[in-house]
């Protein structure tokens, strides 16, 4: 085979994006997933929706969500680990490349029921993101896009900082330009281990969590990368962090284990006791801070548990929640210091100060002298039957990824590469230092990754005139 | 694991006196569990909206949601929870599987609701007995198949009173066995009064085969993750061929008893340009359903079912072309034997109606208009944003 222009490590969203514009720029592409062809996608199968700048309503997007605004509820979530002018750039083109993914096949809807809090900021992928990846690799085949399942890349040749090929095993892959695209670390369980590290108990906290996306992501690249000497970003201790059903699959859980009862409720832990807050907030600002805090907990396990009132109220679980019609037999059901789990229920219940209920706003339901308080949304539980569901940590991304520049270039020791450019999870920590907001982790795999690939087309363009030269 | 475990949920079932679930319809409860725990499938037609109204499934909800599924497939290539993921998510599969135990056990009688379950033999069988029985009536009042050219006098062969003894009571038998199965369904999933605009806009999705569109107007799936209108196109000439057809028989009929104009029609004559038109119709898309049906993604539907929907198809195609080479021949001295042929064939569709593919029509348009009706009324739910 003759040598391609540009190479594309990596089979989700960023790297398609990548593939795509390198090839409408008139290079000639060859895509590298290493997952088998039913497991294509990596995390991106599991998204659902883009975040948005427009600034009037704009076919499935409502009102408008200005460039400030989006860039304020950036600096917020990240608490300004962020680099203002990759963000900005982010912000700027997810206003301007939704007419593109339709081109290639994306179609978008209205928000899903139960996501209504985001109509105006997020567009949605119908059938989600399996459904836009499947759009994107026929899109792809059709424009002469080579593309290669089960071909996991597992080192890079580099000549000071130019790329030359890849490597799978013994086989070496040369390339005119190169867009890394193959996601962060959060399926390797050792490299996890490692981050999070021993806690006091000496427990190692990361071997109870579960990985909300692909078994894929590896991290080989990214750790090939640092160690090549490649400039980092962001804490490798980091990641986004979720409280799901500690019941869920090891990998690839996604969306729907999810729970969200825990602000209709309290949350245990393994020796019966509270441990936060369950009203500070709407269940969309603190879903994704329960993560942390249930992997502080001994075991790294919690209980969301809640009463008959709550039913119909929150979005359904995938798991049945366990059932009990007195609080003695839920606390034995769930494996519980009766006495323990009983009181800390009861000191609750005695707590409550019950106002008028209403999930829809701050309610003025909470608790008076109990720590931790919770602030609203405090009903007692004592209405049969209880239910109560296990919480574990689920990883949904990491943190730790390459310096870039508006080019989306790597960089070694403050230089951009000429010919190496890296998009999607691998860099997103430029822009999303920490925290998280809905969607924006496709608006930087969208906007990057078409960024690299039109720049890795034009990098094999200037490769080839020097080769000729 | 994927939940729920079927034996407690049994055992709860049976402790609370709900109808226990078969083990398809567990599959379709454990799946739509799954479902409304991820609703990204929800633009693509009225099966989620419909799911998120619910938590829990019940047998009546279970065969409601069953037959709205059009089975187009766009979940399923869709979905991140499809094979091989463990939860093994297959919604048009699991779909379809309960569709022909909704046919069998809302069959009036009930006990000819058997016959969904061996549908390719009883298909079979119904063909050869009407064939049969023609035949050898033909044989009887003519003596021999083949006979001087009888310038297309039907009648000169069966007379018009025998013809209408043998086929009202066969086809008013299918409209009443299917009009008490489809009743019980009705009163079954409970879905209140339709209101006109109800009615009115499932209509329109009937007509248009809405929920083919794939939610994006791009069509539903075949053979893999691609969209196409294909099906769409050749269910339109299948069904509007079918009714123009339907329709030649009511205007014959209207001409015989109202007019007294005695058949055979002239080419150029309502009845027959109908049926020309209806029969080419049926013709295409039966031919093209079929080729869908042969190069479908095994992994969607359910390929038990294939001798009943493939019986069908070759069933309505056969009647269409021995209707139309009736017509090619009804000069000659083979038209005794032609017309034998397709009155056997039709004979056996008649038979069919209301135990074989022919119900997914009627189960199909109750189901949507139930969707049109419950759509409308508030949702007793109050789900918070996740």
């Amino acid at each position: 085979m003759a040598m391609v222009d540009v190479l594309v490590i990596g089979g989700g969203n960023a790297a398609l994006c990548a593939a795509l514009m390198a090839r409408e720029a008139g290079a000639s592409v060859l895509l590298l997933e290493a997952a088998p062809r039913e497991w294509r996608g990596g995390n991106s199968q599991h998204t659902r929706n883009l975040r948005c700048m427009h600034d009037a309503p704009q076919d499935v997007l409502i009102d408008a969500y200005p460039e400030e605004e989006y860039w304020q509820d950036l600096r917020k979530v990240t608490g300004g680990i962020t680099d203002e002018k990759l963000a900005r750039l982010t912000i700027r083109a997810s206003s301007s490349c939704r007419d593109w993914m339709r081109k290639h096949g994306v179609h978008f809807q209205p928000p899903l029921s139960g996501a209504l809090h985001v109509a105006r900021t997020n567009a949605f992928f119908m059938g989600g993101g399996k459904a836009l990846v499947n759009a994107y690799f026929r899109s792809a085949e059709a424009l002469g896009v080579t593309i290669r399942y089960g071909a996991p890349v597992d080192a890079i040749e580099l000549t000071d900082g130019r790329f030359v090929a890849a490597r799978i095993g013994a086989e070496r892959i040369e390339a005119r330009a190169c867009v890394l695209a193959a996601g962060g670390f959060e399926s390797n369980r050792a490299w996890l281990r490692e981050a999070w590290g021993r806690n006091a108990d000496g427990e190692w906290p990361a071997d109870n969590f579960l990985i909300r996306g692909t078994r894929f992501n590896m991290g080989v690249l990214l750790k090939f990368m640092i160690d090549a000497g490649a400039d980092t970003i962001g804490d490798p201790s980091q990641s986004h962090c979720v409280a799901i059903d500690a019941r869920a699959p090891l990998y690839d859980g996604g969306i729907c284990t999810r729970v969200d009862c825990v602000s209709l409720g309290v949350v245990l832990n393994r020796n019966g006791v509270r441990f936060y807050d369950e009203g500070e907030d709407f269940w969309p600002k603190r879903y994704a801070i329960w993560g942390r805090l249930v992997a502080q907990q001994p075991g790294q396990i919690g209980y969301s548990v809640i009463d008959a009132k709550a039913i119909g109220r929150f979005m359904p679980p995938v798991f049945p929640g366990v059932k009990a019609n007195t609080l003695p037999e839920l606390a034995r059901a769930l494996g519980q210091d009766e006495p323990t789990f009983v009181r800390t229920i009861e000191t609750f219940n005695a707590a409550c100060r019950v106002g008028t209920f209403d999930h829809a706003v701050l309610d003025d339901c909470h608790t008076e002298g109990i720590a931790p308080q919770k602030t609203h949304w405090a009903r007692p539980i004592d209405t049969a039957p209880f239910y109560a569901y296990a919480l574990k940590p689920g990883i949904t991304f990491t943190y730790l990824g390459l310096k870039v520049n508006e080019q989306s270039a790597v960089h070694f020791g403050g230089k951009a590469s000429p010919n190496l450019f890296v998009a999607g999870e691998m860099m997103a920590g430029n822009v999303l230092g920490q925290g998280y907001t809905a969607g924006v982790g496709m608006s930087i795999g969208t906007a990057f990754g078409r960024i690299a690939g039109a720049a890795a087309a034009l990098a094999a363009k200037k490769g080839e005139h020097r080769a000729a030269a | 694991m994927p939940p729920p475990e079927g034996l407690t949920r049994e055992a709860g079932a049976l402790a609370s006196g709900a109808p226990v679930l078969n083990a398809d319809e567990a599959e379709v409860c454990r799946v739509m569990q799954i479902c409304n725990a991820c609703r990204y499938c929800e633009g693509f037609c009225a099966v989620f909206p419909a799911m998120t109204r619910r938590l829990e499934f019940g047998k009546a909800d279970i065969n409601y949601l069953a037959n709205l599924c059009h089975n187009c497939g766009s979940c399923l290539y869709s979905c991140q929870y499809a094979p091989p993921h463990e939860f093994a998510v297959d919604v048009p599969r699991a779909m379809a599987k309960v569709r022909v135990h909704t046919y069998a056990d809302y069959a009036w009688p009930p006990a000819l609701g058997a016959l969904y379950k061996r549908n390719g033999l009883t298909m079979a069988l119904a063909t050869a007995a009407g064939l049969a029985l023609f035949l050898v009536l033909a044989l009887t009042m003519t003596g021999s198949l083949l006979h001087k050219p009888l310038a297309g006098n039907f009648y000169a062969v069966f007379a018009h009173n025998l013809l209408v003894w043998m086929f009202t009571p066969i086809f008013l038998f299918a409209v009443l066995a299917l009009t008490l199965g489809v009743r019980k369904f009705w009163q079954d999933v409970a879905p209140g009064s339709a209101s006109g605009a109800a009615v009115a806009e499932a209509t329109s999705n009937v007509l248009r085969l809405k929920y083919l569109d794939g939610g994006h107007g791009q069509g539903c799936n075949e053979s893999d993750d691609e969209f196409t209108q294909w099906r769409r196109r050749f269910h339109h000439l299948t069904f509007y061929g079918f009714m123009l057809c339907f329709a030649a028989t009511c205007v014959a009929t209207l001409y015989h008893y109202l007019l007294h104009w005695d058949a055979p029609y002239a080419l150029t004559s309502v009845p027959v340009l109908l049926g020309t038109t209806g029969g080419i119709g049926l013709l295409i898309g039966l031919a093209g359903l079929l080729w869908l049906n042969v190069r479908r993604d095994p992994e969607r539907g359910d390929s038990a079912q294939n001798p009943m929907d493939r019986g069908f198809i070759v069933l309505l195609l056969l009647t269409s072309l021995t209707g139309i080479a009736l017509l090619a021949w009804r000069d000659t001295g083979a038209m005794a034997l032609l017309l034998a042929v397709h009155l056997g064939v039709v004979m056996a569709l008649f038979l069919m109606l209301p135990y074989g593919k022919f119900a997914h029509g009627v189960f199909r348009c109750a189901a949507l208009l139930k969707w049109t009706i419950e759509k409308r009324q508030p949702s007793n739910l109050q789900l918070s944003d996740e």
